[in-house]
């Protein structure tokens, strides 16, 4: 899976050293250094607190940055005003005019801009087609549904090509099958109009499937930015880790580090090998992280000397059609998780005693939790 | 087919819903109709009242009915028959009698000036002096106004049983001899005059408590919650104060040797105490005063409805503050706006007491003329026609408001 089909490494926009605080005690944001490439999907993800809105609320222009400076191009809008930004933005709520038709809503950016009407006419008749809503042109926001809003929205922010387009958890009021439709919608707007897009969402499914890449936020840090593959198979820390996907987490003591693999001596007692990612030297606490998908369960001993082996006790079995959950108590960790792939627990059952077991590869020694 | 599957299915299943509903609605007249009753003794028998007093013309039927009996086959050219004067003669008597002939010439008094004289002289002499000839012959004997066609015009104008004479004479019209309409005499014609001074005042406190009520209203509506409660109970502790003590309160700090004029003088700005009150700088003032949290708390209320998210939507999509207040802010106010208005506009063209108290001789309102003729006059009908002008001119108001409202239901729905 690769995102980045069309973003390039020139920084459209850059944070340097930015930082916000609103009761000048606590920093929302505490150093931001971002870059955000041209023509790239960015989402910024991340707990409600964790300052990605503050974030996207500065680039827009309506918070100021206490600390440090926001550039797009070359070009310092820490002192330009929302309207003289050229950013398209999308708002949780839609923000639509409750008292224009959907037609002057979309025109509203462009007749604001001095656009000759008869142009104004054609480009907003462009963008309605492009949400296939051509036909509401003349109904008003509140005769619309959340879907169809959520559209309108989207093509008053691209009726004026900005360059850059912000939005703000734009599908949160939508039902389930609607985001995900929407989802695909917004995608696709991305790839055939070639926009560079900022987008804010707390929901990490949502971020998986759209982004090109991710910064993950909390605590007004920006804890990793990458992939959404790289983020998910080689999270940097705990934290993300724990946020993004289902995580198994076994707390232990590192006894040695060779190379890219650390030893580590469980609580609970036995022995895992795992990739050092983020942990200090002999003797530091570490949490290690194994995702569900990632572990077997063994009836037997297998032999294999390269995997790790916890023996464990089978709690229960949730059938979830394309895979089964398999809840396994263990010294290690009371509710330790696996993922099996559908028709393989054959021969499993609640109260039974087994082994988990996985590759070193798969397991990752992150910071304590 | 499942047709008896519901007990009582031959009931068509319309009649049953209507069954239904019925009860409810019975329910919600009983929790109204307190309410209503009480509305109907205080509020549309008034009214209606009123609105019958100001066509009802009762006087001259019931004091002179040979009269208007007799001059129902004058054809209004020349002096009525004989008849008719024998029987103004004989309704005289009777009047005099039963010393209801002053009710009869009180009301004519207001179709021609000096009626009541001639009335009352005639039934003076004519109980001396018993008829030796016509009683044509004797009537313009003791006063030569009876051989004037004018006069029997008035009593056939006023012969009832409704007139249009008082809602006329409200809007400065009259009937002449021959029953068409025409301007009143310029001594009379004063009601337009008052009417325009009224919704000129009205106009112009609206505007002022719309210019001061508006940034304060979206102050209220955009500050913290903490804060703008406590911006409110400034906003509505006037209405914890009686509207008397109010105005008084501004007659002390505006009058010759009020607060503001000492304070000026002190500090020298001026020499000679400024004219604060009893003028109409005053009645503005006062008014504007008075009626302002009337314009603020619908204001709000719509304001505070608007979410901010809007005026930042119209920033992100290059609007700059002023466009954007003005083309996204302002037309969502509007609901606001216009009860606003209209709440102080008709409040302020019934105002009374506070005209009366700051106000000068050239700035009193239609009320205070209403008032006048109520109880220093008793000119119940004229009372009750400038009333009903008045309340027909709020009417006219209230219905292109809720044209205006009803134009823009559309919009609806507003998400935040």
């Amino acid at each position: 899976m690769d995102g980045g089909m069309i973003a390039t490494t020139e920084a459209l926009v850059r944070f340097t050293g930015v930082q916000k605080t609103y009761d000048g005690e606590h920093l929302v944001v505490k150093s931001l250094d971002l870059d955000i490439r041209k023509g790239e999907f960015l989402t910024l993800l991340g707990p409600s607190g964790s300052g990605k809105t503050t974030t996207l609320m500065m680039l827009a222009g309506f918070e100021v940055p206490t600390h440090g400076d926001i550039f797009i191009g070359d070009r310092p809008i820490k002192n330009v005003p929302p309207h003289k930004r050229d950013i398209g933005m999308v708002f949780q709520n839609y923000a639509l005019f409750p008292h224009l038709t959907i037609e002057e809503n979309v025109a509203f950016p462009l007749t604001v801009r001095g656009v000759p009407k008869t142009q104004v006419k054609e480009r907003v008749a462009n963008a309605l087609d492009m949400i296939k809503l051509g036909n509401l042109a003349g109904r008003r926001p509140g005769q619309l549904s959340g879907g169809q809003q959520q559209r309108v929205a989207l093509a008053r922010a691209l009726v004026f090509n900005p360059a850059l387009v912000l939005m703000d958890e734009p599908l949160g009021a939508l039902d389930k099958r609607l985001r995900e439709h929407m989802q695909l919608e917004i995608k696709r707007l991305h790839e055939t109009m070639g926009l560079t897009v900022v987008y804010v969402t707390h929901d990490q499914g949502e971020a998986l499937t759209m982004s090109d890449r991710i910064a993950v936020f909390n605590d007004g840090i920006v804890q990793q930015i990458d992939r959404p593959d790289a983020l998910y198979e080689r999270p940097v820390n705990s934290f993300v880790a724990n946020f993004i996907g289902e995580n198994n987490v076994l707390g232990g003591v590192v006894e040695n580090i060779e190379q890219a693999w650390a030893r580590v001596a469980l609580d609970a007692g036995g022995t895992v090998m795992a990739q050092a990612v983020n942990v200090g030297g002999p003797g530091n606490r570490t949490s290690l992280s194994v995702r569900p998908e990632r572990v077997a369960i063994e009836t037997g001993d297998s032999g294999d000397a390269g995997l790790n082996r916890l023996p464990a006790t089978l709690t229960d079995l949730i059938y979830l059609g394309d895979h089964t959950l398999a809840v396994l108590r263990s010294p290690a960790n009371p509710e330790f998780m696996v993922k099996l792939p559908a028709g393989t627990y054959a021969g499993l059952a609640p109260g039974q005693d087994v082994y988990i077991a996985f590759r070193p590869e798969d397991c990752r020694a992150l910071d304590p939790v | 087919m499942t047709a008896a599957f519901v007990a009582g299915a031959d009931v068509p299943l319309k009649r049953r819903l209507k069954r239904a509903e019925r009860t409810r609605q019975f329910r919600a007249l009983g929790l109204v109709l307190p309410l209503l009753v009480f509305l109907l003794f205080t509020f549309v028998v008034p009214l209606a009242g009123m609105i019958w007093k100001s066509v009802d013309d009762w006087e001259v039927p019931q004091v002179l009915p040979q009269t208007v009996a007799a001059l129902e086959q004058w054809n209004g050219r020349g002096l009525p028959e004989e008849g008719a004067f024998a029987a103004l003669a004989a309704d005289i008597r009777t009047a005099r009698e039963a010393g209801t002939l002053a009710i009869a010439a009180k009301r004519l008094n207001y179709v021609v000036n000096g009626y009541r004289t001639t009335l009352l002289s005639t039934a003076r002499k004519l109980k001396d002096q018993p008829a030796p000839g016509t009683a044509r012959e004797t009537l313009i004997g003791l006063n030569p106004a009876w051989g004037e066609r004018e006069s029997w015009a008035a009593i056939r104008s006023a012969s009832g049983p409704v007139t249009s004479y008082y809602l006329l004479a409200a809007v400065d019209l009259t009937r002449d001899a021959d029953g068409a309409i025409a301007a009143a005499p310029a001594d009379q014609a004063i009601y337009r005059e008052v009417f325009a001074r009224t919704f000129t005042i009205g106009f112009g406190v609206t505007a002022l408590c719309l210019l001061l009520g508006f940034p304060v209203a979206y102050l209220l509506a955009n500050l913290p919650t903490g804060r703008s409660n406590l911006l409110m109970i400034f906003v509505l502790l006037p209405f914890w104060t009686s509207l008397l003590v109010r105005t008084c309160a501004w007659i002390v700090i505006l009058q010759s040797e009020g607060i503001v004029n000492g304070s000026l003088q002190w500090l020298g700005i001026i020499d000679e105490p400024l004219r604060l009150i009893y003028n109409r700088f005053g009645v503005y003032m006062a008014m504007t005063h008075v009626l302002l949290p009337f314009m603020i708390l619908p204001l709000y209320s719509v304001m505070r409805s608007i979410s901010p998210a809007y005026m930042r939507a119209a920033a992100s999509l290059g609007a700059p503050p002023a466009t954007a207040f003005l083309r996204i802010y302002l037309p969502q106010t509007i609901p606001g706006i216009g009860a606003g208005c209209l709440l102080v506009f008709i409040l302020a063209i019934g105002y009374y007491i506070t005209p009366a108290l700051v106000g000068g001789a050239a700035d009193q309102m239609i009320s205070s003329f209403i008032a006048f003729y109520t109880t220093e006059t008793v000119n119940w009908g004229l009372a009750s026609a400038l009333g009903a002008v008045l309340l027909l001119s709020t009417l006219v108001l209230a219905v292109v408001y809720g044209k205006l409202a009803l134009g823009r239901q559309t919009t609806g729905g507003l998400k935040n």
